[in-house]
């Protein structure tokens, strides 16, 4: 059924990974990948995943989850591997093979770059295993609160995207609703070929808009009812406060950032 | 006795495209006091959702006036007070949970209120523990009962310490036990917490432990008094295409059969009791 | 009586081998005879809508069997879509499906996947209009103009147009107003009497099942708790409200007029009866 998707791939638990401020988690990732994009040697690479994997075994996420996270980008990491190890210039060949040839600089290249792509999307999934999509979308908000000055609508951002984090659940359920009905009918959703299977959704599709717009409407008077207009003047429940661990962390952050600077200047 | 809110010759049309739709409130006048538990009934159409949605300045009237507390609802500087005094449920419990967590969602109103951190917490805590949630707090909303789905929605509006709730068919699309769940927890917040309550509904059993019932039929009051006296109407609310509880439906056709029972027990056990002081 | 649905040790779970594991229907083993009405009542999640999802093939038992007139519907899982015509389903809130830019292309949904055309389908359509009351000069509405009530309408017609062997009502009337209500049911109880058709009737309201069908079957926890007329079904009502189940009103003043001493049947549950026996009653001067 589609109810059993999990959505927001988060693993609720009370480890220092969990504890940590949203935004302090939010920083640390673009720290992250800051020092990822400087790392230029074997050395510094290695450094990098060895922060991920100490990060990984103080959330206690298992590495199983964080691999399958790879899943979906398998393409792109493919690609990655191909038009780097074939379409790097550069001499001396290793081998060749009709017009396709593999330098020395197109394999370091192609090692590299899928590497980085690899921690780079283990790094940010760690984050998302780790922290609630609400308090993700808290952190963001208050991260991007000076923006407000330069006329960016943070709040009503945060709050579209927390409304949309809410129904996500509520309208799998109902799409899911629709389809038994219209499979009741008859419908038939498998067979035929791309364009019936794309006419054969219309009848998903129109009452899923149809409803999501009734909602949308129930709920803002619904909204308005208990008193919201805007971010003015809110108030939170769960006020946001950097402890201790998050000065330690961030502090991390920077001292790895630093290293791979350092390890850059030397090529390594 | 204070009335909380007032409404004087109130009419209401929605306006269309093509002009001005027939009128849904012709002329509305009423008063709800201040700690009652008053049930409007009425046939869908019959205005009673549309009267319910002007009490608290979610429509305002075309004509006439309604008054909260005293507030001319279209007074728009009054806006959050008015709304703050009468705290709205709504039918479609899962069109009205804002956050992903039940706690967050309590907090909504008092959040947009500007109550401070401490004080929301503690509104949060009061208002699931008058709804019997507490054990839920950190729960997801989608995966609850529709019954605790309202309850959490009425906890949400308690946060706002409102003087009246109004209940717009919020049952309807509950199940028996949902919708006394549902039932209980108003009865008790109004008798332990004076919170004035309007319930909405089409149920007619829902009405018969309210002090006052309203009907409403083609945008007006046709019927108002108590329980017992509106459901021993049995021919007029059948004109309204309403029903009479079948404990009123059966006194009714023993009256007609030459019983001298009494109209008026509404309830299983007073009904019995009329029938067996009546054949004994 | 000729069963036309047989369901054999029926077992249905959800999320096998995770920790959510639930069986939604157990063990359960029940007939529905040819043209009878059925009542089916429980509370939510006593595994009635997993159930009837079953009856037409929209969800696959985990184990046992469903047979439809003696054959297995899971034969040849690639003709599922012609149990699905066998056995209408019409879900709760079905309004929510309409999708056609009129009512007359929503109806006819359902008959042109079954492959009706032309002459035929033309009927089939204005008859289950005009069955649940919807009027010929509504048929080229938008489906989204109507009311709530007259789109619960379009919708059902829509289930019958395609003139299933077993119509099942999940809550057909969750939501409307006691005209509304009554109207509708007005029009069921029509077709099941012009059609000779089985219908299957699932409702929260004891009232609206005791008025309308032949048989109950009561649900619980996966399994069931009770089978038999209204009247043997009413007639263990002590039973039923220690489940926690509603039994009719009437049956309850029943119930308390036999506490205060007065010979009443207590499986009595419609208005009328109760009058019958209590006038009855009078004539023998029964005290309390």
């Amino acid at each position: 059924m589609l109810k059993d998707i999990t959505l927001g791939q988060y693993f609720p638990g009370n480890t220092l990974a969990h504890r940590l401020d949203p935004r302090t988690k939010i920083l640390l990732v673009v720290l992250y990948i800051v020092a990822l994009f400087c790392a230029t040697g074997l050395v510094s690479y290695g450094v990098m995943a060895l922060t991920l994997a100490v990060c990984v075994r103080i959330s206690k996420v298992g590495f199983r989850q964080l691999v399958r996270g790879l899943k979906p980008v398998l393409f792109i990491l493919i690609f990655t591997l191909v038009l780097n190890l074939f379409f790097t210039s550069g001499e001396p060949y290793l081998f060749e093979w009709g017009v396709l040839h593999v330098s020395y600089a197109g394999l370091r290249n192609a090692f590299f770059m899928v590497l980085r792509i690899m921690l780079l999307i283990m790094g940010t999934f760690l984050m998302t295993y780790t922290t609630s999509p609400i308090s993700l979308t808290d952190g963001l908000e208050q991260l991007l609160n000076w923006m407000k000055k330069l006329h960016v609508p943070v709040h009503e951002l945060a709050m579209i995207m927390s409304i949309a984090l809410r129904f996500i659940p509520t309208l799998i359920e109902e799409t899911d609703k629709i389809m038994s009905a219209q499979k009741a009918r008859g419908a038939d959703f498998e067979s035929g070929n791309l364009i019936q299977k794309a006419r054969a959704m219309l009848p998903i599709l129109v009452p899923l808009f149809v409803s999501a717009l009734r909602r949308a409407e129930e709920l803002a008077t619904a909204m308005e009812c208990r008193c919201y207009h805007g971010g003015e003047g809110r108030t939170k429940l769960h006020v946001l406060r950097y402890q201790r661990r998050d000065y330690i962390a961030l502090a991390g952050g920077v001292v790895i950032l630093a290293v791979v600077l350092v390890l850059r200047q030397f090529g390594i | 006795m204070n009335s909380i809110i007032r409404t004087d010759e109130l009419r209401f049309s929605y306006t269309t495209a093509e002009g001005v739709a027939p009128v849904v409130l012709d002329g509305v006048s009423l008063e709800i006091e201040e700690g009652s538990f008053v049930a409007v009934l009425g046939h869908n159409g019959s205005g009673k959702s549309t009267l319910a949605k002007t009490f608290n300045a979610v429509l305002l009237p075309t004509d006439g006036q309604v008054l909260v507390e005293g507030m001319d609802t279209r007074d728009e500087s009054l806006l959050l007070d008015i709304r703050r005094t009468v705290g709205m449920v709504f039918q479609n419990p899962d069109n009205q949970i804002v956050a992903n967590v039940v706690e967050e969602d309590v907090a909504f109103a008092p959040e947009n209120l500007g109550v401070p951190t401490e004080e929301i917490r503690k509104r949060v805590d009061d208002a699931l523990a008058a709804v019997r949630m507490s054990q839920f707090v950190t729960h997801a909303p989608h995966l609850l009962s529709g019954g605790q789905k309202q309850r959490v929605a009425i906890a949400g509006v308690i946060a706002m310490e409102p003087a009246c709730i109004v209940l717009d068919e919020a049952t309807a699309m509950l199940d028996p036990i949902g919708r006394q769940e549902v039932l209980s927890t108003i009865h008790r917040l109004n008798r332990e917490k004076g919170i004035t309550v309007v319930l909405i509904t089409h149920h007619m059993n829902e009405a018969e432990e309210a002090d006052r019932v309203i009907v409403m039929n083609d945008g007006r009051v046709a019927m108002d008094g108590t329980p017992q006296a509106v459901f021993s109407q049995v021919e007029r609310l059948r004109d309204m295409g309403l029903t009479v509880p079948d404990t009123v439906d059966l006194l009714d056709r023993l009256r007609r059969d030459g019983v001298d029972v009494p109209l008026d027990a509404l309830t299983v056990e007073a009904c019995a009791a009329a029938i067996c002081a009546a054949l004994g | 009586m000729k069963p036309i649905l047989e369901i054999q040790h029926l077992t249905h779970t959800y999320g096998i081998g995770t920790p959510f594991q639930r069986s939604a229907v157990e063990d359960m083993s029940f007939e529905v005879y040819e043209g009878e009405f059925l009542g089916i009542i429980g509370h939510t999640g006593s595994g009635k809508s997993t159930l009837i999802q079953h009856l037409n093939g929209l969800l696959k038992p985990t184990e046992g069997q469903i047979l439809l007139g003696g054959r297995d519907i899971w034969a040849e899982p690639k003709k599922i879509r012609d149990v699905r015509f066998r056995v209408g389903l019409v879900f709760q809130y079905p309004e929510y499906q309409l999708f056609e830019e009129t009512v007359y292309k929503d109806i006819a949904f359902g008959p042109t996947n079954q492959g009706k055309t032309g002459e035929e389908l033309d009927h089939c359509v204005r008859e289950s209009a005009r069955l649940v009351g919807v009027r010929d000069d509504q048929l080229e509405k938008s489906p989204f103009e109507l009311s709530g009530g007259q789109k619960r309408r379009v919708a059902l017609a829509g289930v019958l147009a395609m003139e299933p062997e077993v119509l099942i009502l999940d809550e057909p009337t969750a939501g409307l107003d006691p005209a509304g209500r009554e109207n509708l049911m007005a029009n069921i109880r029509d077709y099941h009497r012009n059609k000779g058709n089985t219908i299957i009737l699932v409702s929260h309201s004891m009232d609206e099942i005791a008025q309308n069908v032949d048989r109950i079957l009561v649900l619980k926890d996966a399994h069931i708790l009770m089978s038999g007329a209204p009247a043997e079904v009413f007639a263990r009502g002590e039973e039923l409200i220690s489940a926690g189940l509603d039994v009719p009103q009437i049956t309850r003043v029943a119930m308390a007029l036999r506490a205060r001493g007065l010979d009443v049947d207590p499986a009595v549950y419609t208005v009328e009866a109760l009058e019958r026996q209590l006038l009855a009653l009078r004539k023998g001067g029964a005290p309390c």
